[in-house]
Formats: C-alpha cells, structure tokens, sequence
C-alpha cells in the first residue's frame, strides 16, 4: 500500500504544528521521520491516524484521497499505529486488548475470544514474538506490551504501521530486537513509519528519513549520512555531539551509600541492597531501563521515600531518617526525573520557581515577608547565566519550552554552594542545543569538586558524562564499570547480567550490531 | 531474554512484604472484645434458630444451641486466629487471606448468638431474618448495579440516592393516577432516566466535576419531591398519593423449598427483576462486547478511542441505562415496601448503595453480596429491636452504617477502582 500526505497543516489556534507537509511511504520501506520533540512528528501522525482533523491539506492511499473520521476510519484503510505510551487497557488480559473495537461475537452479543486467541497465535508464531493471549498486560514487560500493541495492528491487517518513539522505552536488546521485527514487516511488504529522535536507530533502519523541525519539512537524507549531518538537520545549526570534557579528578568519596533498601508498599524491594560511593569531582552515571529502581533511589537519598533501611552519608553525617528540608539544607541539589511535575510550578514565574526552596533563606525573605526584588535581581542574574528563553522573569514557567524550563530547575539547582548533586534524566524532552549546554554545566559542577550523580536512561548520555557508571537492574546493581565501556557491555548489563559476564560475553561478540 | 528472566524469578523470589501491622492488631483487639462480651459475658440460656414455619409445606427442625459453648468455642478459634496472624507478620510472612474472612464469620454467630441469647425472648426465625434482609437490600442492589453500569465506564455516580427517591415519587404518583402498579414502574424507570439525563449532559458534555454535579442533584430531587409531596400529594393524598402495590408471584414447589424458597421465589416483579439484573449485567459487563468496550472506555478512554470506540457516547448510554436500573429500584419504595410515597424516604439508601458498590469491588455480584450484608444489618437491628435486647435501639441503628464503614474501609483488602472512573475524556 502507498501511503501520500499532501500540504498536511495542522493548527491549533495561532500555533502551526504541521507547515504543508508532503510525505510518501511507499510499500515495504521503513520511513523514518526525524526531529526533535515538538517538532510535530506526533501531531502528523496523529493526523494521518484521524485522531485530529487536519487544517489543509490531502491524504491518498495507493493514489485515492482518503478522508479519516477517526482512528476506526484509518485502520478500516490499513493503518496501524503503536503510541508512544501503549494504548494498552493494563488490567485487560492480552486477547481482550487485541479484541477491543474489533470484537468477534456469539449470537446476542457474546464475545467470542477463541477466535482472537487463535489469530493472536498465528501471528505470534509467524513473528516469533512469544505472546501469551492470557497474560494479563500490566504484569507484561514494556517490550512485550509493545508487541501487543503491533499485533492490535497486524490482527486489522494494517499495511502501514506507525511506531511513534517506540524504542524510548526498550533496554538496548529489546531495541535489536524490535529493529529485527521491523524488518521481518517490511520483507513481507508492509511499510513502516519510524518516528524517532535517536540518530544512531534511525540510521540503522531506514530507507527513507525525512526530517522536520518546528512543523516543517527541512530535508531529506540518506541513511548513510553522518550522525553529525542527521542532527544539524534536526537543530538546524550545526552542533557538537561530543562533549570535550577532561579526565576526572576524583577526590576524597564523600558521599557513601550503605546496603540501601527501598521497599514500594506492595512489599516489594524496588532498591534492594546497593551499595556505593561517589568521590568529590566524580560523575557516577546510573544506567538503567526506566522502572529498575532509579525513582526510588534519588527519592530516597532526598528523603521523598517512606520504608527506607540501610544508610546514606554525605561527609559523614547521615542522611536517612531525615527531613527533606533537612537535606536539601545539607548541600544536595536535586533534578527530580519530571521537571513539569516535581521540578517546577508551572503556574509560578520563572522567578519564583528559581528559589523554590530557597524561598526562606535569608537572601530572600525576612520573617513572613519575601524580598520580591531580591528574588527578580537573582532571576535576571540566572536567566542571563543560563540562557533562559523566556519573555521575562515574570512569566508563567508552565509557558517555557522543555529545554528552558529543564534550564531553570538546574538553575536553580546549581545557583547555591553544593556537597551532592543528582540529576534524574537531566535531558529527557530537551532539544539537542540545549542538551550540549545542559551537559557543560553538568560537567563544569563536576570540576568544581562536587560529587554527581546522574541517572539516565540514554544510553549517549551515560557514555557521554559519566567516569563511572553503574547499572541498574530490578532494584540492584548488576556493577559499577569504567566510563570508557562498551555499548555492548551496557546493553548486556541493563538486560540483567553481571558486569563480568558481560565483559566476557562482549569480548567474544567484539564489533557486533549497534 | 533467557537471562532477564532467570534473574527476575531469583529476585522475585527473595521479596517479603513490607510488615502491616494493621490487620493483627484488629483481630486481636475484637479477639479480646469477643472473649470479654460472648464468651464470659455470655447469656447461660440456649438460643434457638428457627429455620421454618410449623406450617410450611417442609419443615426443618429448629436449631438450638448453648449461648456460652458458641460464645467459648468462636471466641477461642477466634483468638487462635488472631495469634496465627501476629506470628506470620512478626515472621515478615503474608496472613493467608482466609483468616480474616474465618474469624468474620466466626465473630458474626458468636455475635448473633449472643445478640439473640440476651434477648427477652432468645427465639428468631432465622428464615424470616434472611428473607427480610433480601427484601431490604433490593433497593440497595439496584442502586449499586446504577453504579456499576455508570463507575464501569468512567462516570462517577453520585445521584443513585437522587434517582432512588426520584423514582419511589415518580411510581408512586403515576400507579395512583392510572390505578396501575406496572405503569408506576414504567414511570418509576423513565424518573431515573431523567435524573440521569442531567448527570449526563453536565458532567460528560460540558465536563463538569461528576461528584458536584450527583450531590447537587441528590439535593435538587430532594428539594422537587420535598415540596411537591407537601404542595401537591399531602393535599389529595386519595388521588396523587395511594399507588396500588406490586402483587408478590409465587411459584408453587419452589417456593417451599426452605429458607431459600421465599428468598427466591416468593417476589414481586420488582425482586425477580433485581435477580435478573444481576445477572445480566455480570454477564453482559465481562462477556459481551458491550462490557469490554464499557470496561474498556472505564479503564482506559484514549486506548478505546484509538480503537474506534466512541468514549463519550458510550459513557452517556451507560449512565442512561443506570438511570433505568436505579429508578426500577426507587420503585421498590413505593410499590412493595410501603403503598406511597413519603419526604425523603430513600433516607441514605443511595449512599449505602454507593459503599456497596466499592466494598463489592465495583463487580454486580460483589455489589449483589455487599448490598446483601447491609441489608442484614439493617435488618438485624428491626428483628433485634422487637425481641428485646440489652443493646440500646440506638445503637443496633447505628449498625447498618457502622458495617459500611468498616467495610469499606478495606477490611477485607484493597479495592481497585476503574482507572478513568471519575476523570472527563477530552479528545486530543
């Protein structure tokens, strides 16, 4: 099936999120659609999928205009798409989900799921996904969920799938994996749409990209093409993605974590039994995929964690037990994971969100009264210092871009003397300029003597930061290895195994994929 | 994969609970109660239970027991139970949930027993107390299925109590004027519609806090049924207000099955329907494509909206559909339990309903069985009150409300409510 979006605009109000966008996927190609996050990837595929109407524009499938009233409109004509967060009912078995908007029925009704179970298997099999058609989904691991989600598209026998970021949230295996199952779906003629920000994937399975910045179409590229071309493109600017930084100097390790147990309140040891010490001029990368335990430690070093054992000490004192205030007071500075929810208020000025908690420390407040001039001196000095793009001081951080508002909570964060800093995802949603800027000052802490921890998912970003990086797996370090490993080693480790035996195993497959 | 797995199955093997105190610390403390009220406070005469009528087509023997053996031996399991508890949590093991759900029904016949053995008369009909208790809980089951079809899929329903009384005026002003029970529960169905018509139109249309919009309905059919007994049915009661009531249909042989007979087979119109929608909509909600999508659209709107379900549409014919069922059951007020209509007669029973709905796990027959027990309670407290006991009448009033309470409280475990009950679905 050809697939033709013709002079695609989308508006919302006096926002353009698609520019006249012209896209072609023809039958069996992997197309990928490049750029960063607000570029409008998702609005054009949410477009294409009949979830918006669009402003102007035509839609043509094998060269008839199609018009889509709604999603049920889109895959009637053979378009599937996986969401970036699965559209998945959690509590649904697997063949429910599957079944949902497209149920077989008994007479007066009655599901019939045997059915579905049967074209589940079939589909299964010829794939090699492994899925059971009674699995609940919540209890489901995401890179299996995501397999649901595609079989939700082949059992409508989609022609054209739409996987939207789909690799966000896979260890660096399940993305191997994943890449393979793409191109099983386009031997067999179909095509695939691949909406990604990671130039590294992008260029492994594309025969198309097209790559759109601030709703438009800038260009179409080659998947041979350099990275360093792929994201000045994206930017539109040209952009180092190598950070210059120099070799640490680690100090004397100030911050020590003993035997730490974190338990979630089903009994669960979400942190179970870590222990490790970060050094004065060091940055511990904590590499992981998402749900291995990384909320639960940071929270726990700031005091956010109830059902707490084992200890946590910065220069000697101890740390659990204590109140969050208490320990912010201490010296530790805090990028919490979800700037729009835990970092800032979105509804406060920039100026008040950069002393949030320091709101009443003498710099800024007498007794009851604030200092609203100190707080807007202070301010215009961070605004300036970090190139904060906002209108003013006065403006609501809630209207910042992802990249300016992560600006003012690091801001924020790094504006007063520090003895710890944690960064969670320090540039999740941020746009590749502002990652290079956020990473210097990272780095820059760093050589000021601070001990650093960054926890992050991006597998660049740990490589790119950290002296030393620690993996996470289930609640446990599966160990703590040189900044200089492999991407291999990496992979091995999040997947679960052993710092050794991936070293090992790495050797062996030396130069393998990705 | 294969070694993510292996290492997944060693660390979930090694995790223990976080230790709950909580559930030890209750069972001891009633434990105690029981050894202190039922066992050595209990009354030294026998109790006994009837289980039929002497002139029912089958008769059972009564069972009489001994006040104090029942009240020691309950007590004394129930106390093994409770130390059984302390020691798995102080062990950092889970108590096997059937403990509770054992020393409940052991703390309700040392209850009961004790309850009836101090009476003036330490005599009850046990069949009598049963069927009694089905009898009150049908306006209750009715309401809580309302909350069900509405909960299931994403709308909070409030109004139950609204559409309840709603109903009760509406059936019994429109039987009084055409003479006929059957039109009084047509219009009794049609009255709960349009209480849900409201809910509706405001909290799915134009997105306005569902819980605001049930309590001030609650309140306005109140106000509307408040004044209009007292302007219009007071004044020619004979006219406006004296409904004919639903005949009771008794099935010959079934019905004299003991015990269960009456309970079953000896309705009106009204509880052979309660039955019925029971089990429709259990079956309906977890086997047909209307409850997937409806659990679907409960759940997860934007996953069911990405399949081609329309959310908003099916939300508004769930809640219309719950306003049938709640309105059926608002008839049972005035076409089977009283003939006519008085202010605010529903007393509560919607919000009782409510809590049956939670403490049933927002599942029709947990609803079913949950409505069941506060109809026992309530009961329980007419039957106990007639035989005379040392327990103040106020206090056994209080029953119904104090079961609901600890009931939903999550006694018996945590319930888990649909994951968009409650949340508006805006598309885009």
């Amino acid at each position: 099936m050809k697939l033709e979006l013709i002079g695609i605009t989308k508006r919302f109000g006096s926002l353009v999120a698609n520019d006249h966008i012209d896209l072609v996927v023809e039958p069996g190609q992997v197309h990928s659609l490049l750029g960063e996050n607000g570029a409008g990837k998702s609005t054009l595929m949410n477009v294409l999928y009949g979830l918006y109407d669009p402003t102007e524009g035509e839609i043509r499938v094998d060269d008839e205009p199609v018009v889509f009233k709604g999603p049920a409109d889109a895959m009637a004509a053979g378009i599937g798409m996986v969401h970036q967060h699965f559209m998945l009912v959690p509590v649904f078995t697997v063949a429910e989900n599957v079944a949902l908007g497209n149920e077989t029925t008994k007479a007066g009704g009655l599901l019939n799921l045997s059915r579905t179970r049967e074209r589940i298997r079939e589909i299964s099999d010829q794939y090699g996904f492994d899925v059971d058609p009674d699995a609940v989904v919540e209890d489901l691991p995401v890179g299996v969920q995501q397999r649901v989600e595609i079989i939700k598209a082949l059992v409508r026998d989609a022609e054209v799938l739409i996987l939207d970021e789909p690799t966000a949230v896979l260890t660096p295996r399940e993305t191997d994996e994943l890449l393979g199952i793409m191109g099983q779906l386009t031997a067999d003629g179909k095509s695939i749409v691949f909406i990604s920000h990671k130039l590294r994937e992008v260029k492994a399975v594309s025969d198309v990209i097209t790559v759109i910045r601030r709703g438009k179409v800038v260009g179409t590229a080659e998947p041979s093409a350099s990275t360093t071309e792929l994201a000045s493109l994206m930017v539109g600017r040209s952009v180092s993605l190598t950070l210059d930084k120099a070799p640490a100097t680690p100090g004397e390790a100030s911050f020590r974590v003993h035997e730490l147990v974190v338990q979630a309140a089903n009994g669960q040891r979400v942190v179970d039994g870590l222990s490790f010490e970060v050094s004065r001029g060091e940055i511990l990368a904590v590499a992981g995929v998402q749900g291995n335990g990384q909320t639960e430690l940071t929270e726990a070093i700031l005091g956010l964690q109830d059902h707490v054992s084992g200890s946590i000490t910065l220069d000697g004192v101890e740390l659990v037990g204590r109140s969050v205030k208490d320990i912010i007071r201490a010296g530790v500075g805090f990028v919490p994971e979800d700037r729009s929810v835990e970092g800032l208020v979105g509804s406060f000025t920039v100026a008040e969100n950069l002393v949030l908690n320091r709101y009443d420390d003498a710099a800024f407040a007498r007794g009851l009264s604030m200092s609203p001039a100190a707080i807007r001196t202070n301010a215009e000095e961070k605004i300036e210092e970090f190139d904060i793009r906002t209108q003013s001081a006065s403006s609501a951080a809630g209207t910042l871009s992802g990249g300016n508002q992560q600006k003012v909570v690091m801001a924020r964060e790094l504006s007063r003397p520090l003895k710890l800093f944690i960064a969670s995802q320090p540039t999740r949603g941020v746009d590749v300029g502002s990652i290079e800027f956020l990473h210097r000052r990272i780095v820059a802490e760093r050589d000021g003597g601070t001990p650093v921890i960054i926890v992050s998912t991006e597998l660049d970003e740990v490589l790119e930061l950290a002296d030393r990086i620690a993996v996470l797996y289930r609640g446990r370090f599966m160990g703590i290895v040189p900044g200089t490993v492999s991407r291999d080693v990496l992979g091995l480790m999040m997947a679960g195994m052993p710092a050794d035996e991936a070293l090992a195993q790495a050797d062996d497959i030396e130069g393998g994929d990705l | 994969m294969s070694t993510a797995t292996t290492t997944a199955t060693a660390t979930g093997a090694g995790t223990s609970g976080v230790r709950s105190w909580k559930n030890p610390i209750i069972l001891s403390v009633v434990a105690l109660f029981c050894l202190v009220v039922f066992a050595l406070g209990a009354p030294g005469n026998s109790v006994t239970f009837r289980l039929s009528e002497a002139d029912d087509a089958i008769v059972l023997p009564a069972i009489v027991v001994s006040a104090p053996i029942i009240g020691w031996v309950c007590t004394l399991v129930m106390l093994a139970l409770a130390v059984l508890a302390v020691g798995r949590t102080r062990a950092g093991v889970r108590t096997p949930t059937w403990v509770p759900a054992v020393f409940a029904v052991l703390f309700f016949i040392a209850f009961l027993t004790w309850v009836v053995g101090s009476a003036r008369t330490p005599n009850v009909a046990l069949y009598g107390l049963l069927a009694g208790s089905v009898t009150l809980a049908v306006p209750l089951i009715f309401g809580s299925l309302s909350g069900v079809l509405c909960e299931r899929s994403g709308v909070v329903n409030i109004a139950i109590e609204g559409q309840l009384l709603f109903g009760a005026f509406a059936a019994a002003v429109a039987a009084s004027l055409s003479g006929s029970a059957v039109v009084g529960l047509v219009a009794a169905a049609a009255a709960g519609v349009l209480v849900s018509l409201v809910l509706a139109v405001f909290s799915i249309r134009y997105v306005v806090n569902q819980v605001i919009v049930g309590v001030v309905l609650n309140v306005l059919v109140s106000g509307l049924t408040g004044f209009l007994f007292s302007a219009v049915l007071s004044e020619d009661s004979q006219r406006w207000n004296s409904p004919p009531r639903l005949p009771v249909i008794r099935i010959p042989f079934l019905a004299d099955i003991p015990i269960i007979g009456p309970i079953l087979f000896e309705q009106t119109v009204v509880g052979y329907l309660m039955y019925v929608a029971v089990a429709v909509v259990y079956v309906a909600l977890y086997h047909s494509r209307w409850g997937l999508r409806t659990r679907a659209v409960g759940e997860h709107p934007k996953a069911a909206d990405t399949l081609g379900v329309n959310v908003n549409r099916r939300r508004f014919m769930n809640v219309l559909l719950a306003g049938v069922v709640a309105g059926v059951g608002g008839s049972f007020f005035t076409l089977v339990a009283v003939s006519g209509f008085g202010k605010d007669m529903t007393a509560g029973q919607g919000y009782i309903a409510l809590a049956a709905l939670i403490f049933g796990r927002w599942n029709p027959i947990g609803a079913f069985f949950a409505a069941l027990l506060f109809g026992f309670a309530t009961n329980l407290s007419n039957v106990l009150s007639l035989l005379g006991t040392p327990v103040p009448d106020q206090f056994l009033r209080m029953l119904p409300y104090v079961v609901t309470v600890f009931a939903v409280a999550g006694l018996v475990g945590r319930s888990r409510a649909p994951g968009a009950s409650g949340i508006p679905y805006i598309k885009g």
